[in-house]
């Protein structure tokens, strides 16, 4: 099976299935073989991916980094060779209700916090490690009030991010966290109310998925993959639906330096410590 | 040559419409350029940002104070309309020869983005359902609709004795089950045809909300005095039933249209005649006037296919043979209702009346195949083959 990329991704909703179906037809019209595996959870992708089950992994930004670590504990090098134009520079918030006290960080001490689900990057872990270099830490200045939605996915579901936002507005907890992009929904929406809510403080720029591959990957399909992919555009009418499926208008080359608030967060929090220990050899 | 743009959105933010504002200003210019954006409401900046990254453009942050950030103009929008394709023109003469499957339910005449799913419409060539007169005929039945409270005189008086209204209601049970299958085939057809033939599918639509009304003042009418209505034979179903399952539009459309409702409109002008009370003439006429544009419809649009289409004079030739051999074995019209329309004419039962009945209904069964030949001949067939095909027409009239 060298002869065919073998890509993974988590299956986080129904329609990734459409998006690599598509994807699969769109290179074999272009000369390459490409099929693709799904696994429920990104632990578990990762761990296959290290036991050579396929060349390449759709990652999230928490999946990249244990890939990352496991790879350098083990001797090995992880790239990330692709993301979308969509995963580059984003930022979350912290909202509080438009009535609230609190007008810097300082003034969460002693609050509630609504984060998302333990394992996402933008609605827990970053904006965690926000708070902390501020000096607030999470059970010791503030309560942290989880809403799991869809663990093991990596916050790829909205849906802890709207629950956040919802109990903020029940009055459940007195801040929210979630990613821009996601506030500026959820305002438009009306799950936050027009005026009701204001932003407390938003998080540094940071760096969401990328397509991850392990040295040892055969060279030349995981180039021809990446010039396939870095060579789609937005006004070819095949490509198109499924770019905007998979939310992004442009693949562009992969970069690294956008996890570096993530990875304190996971050196702060040991959030991937004892999954990464227990990938060692 | 890069160019700058700025807009002030004042306090409008993105969650309240702002998004407007910023695509029209996006939209006048080019790839590259910057639009620098001004504003006061809470988090635009944050949005901005987001907004920017969602719709593929390019985001630098404020560096002073005077703005909230700055949009470079990315391609995406315009590539969305790469090869792009406008579906024939909304003029009433913009139809194409041929709707491409993937115009799909866009609107005659709009910009078709590339890539948009195919339909599978099975009626997408012009000259298979054209008829150059269709939106007329649409427009004339949208200002001829009537509403049925209050153009039939419903309280009209009945002095008829007993046995005609009971012959009535025979008739409107027939008449009923008859338009039924004239609601249904064209409905039917309807959803098979291309939408860019916008027309035709109105004129379609319309046609089935006629048949819709007609089932409705029948059946109100054989109420007004009976609680019950009459028979419906096994023969008359079967004749409507090669109607329903007949799947060529064109001879269907045939055998429905300019068949049936043509035969019908000769039916229903006898009942006008011979109806015992004026809410039963008013009912009649009403749906007279609706069948003549059916028949209209079905007249023009075949016309204008036998001219393109050498092969479908043969083809409808061979629709009424096999029908009239599917339906060689069944009993046809219904005596019921052919003595119902005996003893309607007649309007009472000795055997002066009844012979005057007899013959009014013969009579009608001349006019209806007079009007089928003469239709027939306009349609190409001679003399002969006319005769010849309107005998072959059911029995059962539609």
């Amino acid at each position: 099976m060298t002869d065919t990329l073998i890509l993974a991704a988590v299956a986080y909703d129904a329609k990734v299935v459409t998006i690599w179906d598509g994807f699969q037809k769109w290179f074999a019209a272009r000369g390459l073989a490409f099929d693709y595996v799904l696994y429920s959870n990104y632990e578990r992708q990762v761990e296959q991916h290290f036991d050579g089950a396929f060349h390449v992994a759709w990652n999230s930004p928490l999946a990249w980094l244990q890939t990352d670590r496991i790879a350098k504990a083990r001797g090995r090098t992880a790239r990330a060779v692709a993301m979308r134009d969509t995963d580059m520079d984003l930022s979350s918030v912290l909202v509080v209700r438009a009535d609230s006290k609190a007008q810097t960080v300082a003034d969460l001490r002693g609050t509630t916090l609504g984060v998302g689900a333990m394992d996402s990057p933008q609605a827990t872990m970053i904006p965690l490690e926000h708070l902390a270099q501020q000096g607030l830490l999470a059970d010791r200045d503030f309560r942290v009030r989880r809403f799991d939605v869809l663990v093991g996915k990596h916050g790829d579901h909205i849906g802890g991010e709207r629950d956040a936002a919802k109990a903020l507005m029940t009055g459940e907890v007195d801040a929210a966290c979630m990613i821009d992009s996601n506030h500026l929904l959820f305002t438009q929406e009306g799950t936050l109310p027009r005026a009701q809510t204001r932003v407390l403080s938003q998080t540094g720029l940071f760096d969401h998925c990328n397509v991850s591959v392990l040295d040892g990957a055969p060279e030349s399909l995981v180039a021809r993959f990446c010039d396939l992919l870095l060579s789609m555009r937005y006004d070819d009418p095949v490509a198109r639906p499924l770019l905007d499926l998979e939310g992004l208008k442009q693949w562009r080359p992969g970069r690294t330096n956008g996890y570096a608030t993530l990875a304190r967060s996971c050196d702060r929090f040991r959030w991937i410590d004892r999954f990464v220990q227990s990938m060692q050899p | 040559m890069m160019s700058n743009a700025a807009i002030d959105l004042a306090d409008l933010g993105l969650d309240f419409g702002a998004t407007v504002l910023l695509r029209h200003a996006l939209l006048a210019l080019a790839p590259g350029d910057r639009l620098t954006v001004h504003g006061v409401a809470p988090s635009l900046d944050l949005h901005l940002r987001a907004f920017a990254r969602a719709e593929g453009h390019g985001f630098e942050s404020a560096d002073d104070e005077h703005s909230r950030g700055t949009l470079v103009r990315g391609t995406a929008t315009n590539a969305r309309w790469v090869g792009a394709q406008r579906a024939g023109s909304a003029a009433p003469d913009g139809a194409m020869d041929h709707a491409n499957a993937t115009w799909g339910l866009a609107a005659r005449g709009a910009q078709v983005e590339a890539g948009a799913p195919a339909f599978a419409f099975a009626l997408a060539d012009k000259d298979e359902i054209w008829s150059d007169n269709a939106g007329q005929l649409y427009r004339a039945a949208a200002a001829a609709q009537w509403d049925p409270a209050s153009a039939i005189p419903w309280d009209a008086p009945r002095t008829h004795p007993a046995f005609v209204e009971d012959a009535l209601v025979q008739v409107l049970t027939y008449l009923i089950e008859n338009e039924t299958a004239a609601l249904i085939v064209p409905a039917h057809f309807c959803a098979k045809v291309h939408p860019h033939f916008r027309e035709v599918v109105q004129l379609l639509a319309i046609q089935a909300a006629d048949e819709a009304r007609h089932i409705e003042v029948f059946t109100r009418r054989a109420l007004l005095a009976r609680d019950q209505l009459g028979l419906s034979t096994g023969g008359g179903q079967a004749s409507l039933q090669t109607l329903i399952d007949e799947p060529d539009f064109a001879l269907a459309s045939f055998l429905l249209s300019v068949l049936g409702e043509g035969s019908f409109l000769n039916l229903l002008g006898f009942l006008q005649t011979h109806a015992p009370d004026r809410c039963t003439a008013e009912v009649m006429r009403l749906a007279a006037v609706d069948e003549a544009r059916h028949v209209a419809f079905g007249m023009s649009h075949l016309l204008r296919h036998a001219a393109h289409d050498s092969t479908l004079r043969p083809r409808l030739r061979v629709a009424i043979e096999r029908r009239h051999e599917m339906l060689r074995h069944t009993a046809g019209l219904n005596a019921e209702v052919f003595d119902a329309l005996v003893i309607l004419a007649a309007g009472a039962l000795t055997p002066a009346a009844i012979a005057r009945g007899h013959a009014a209904v013969a009579d009608l069964q001349t006019q209806m195949d007079s009007g089928r030949r003469a239709r027939l001949r306009r349609l190409g067939f001679d003399d002969r083959e006319a005769a010849q095909l309107s005998s072959l027409h059911t029995r059962n009239f539609m």
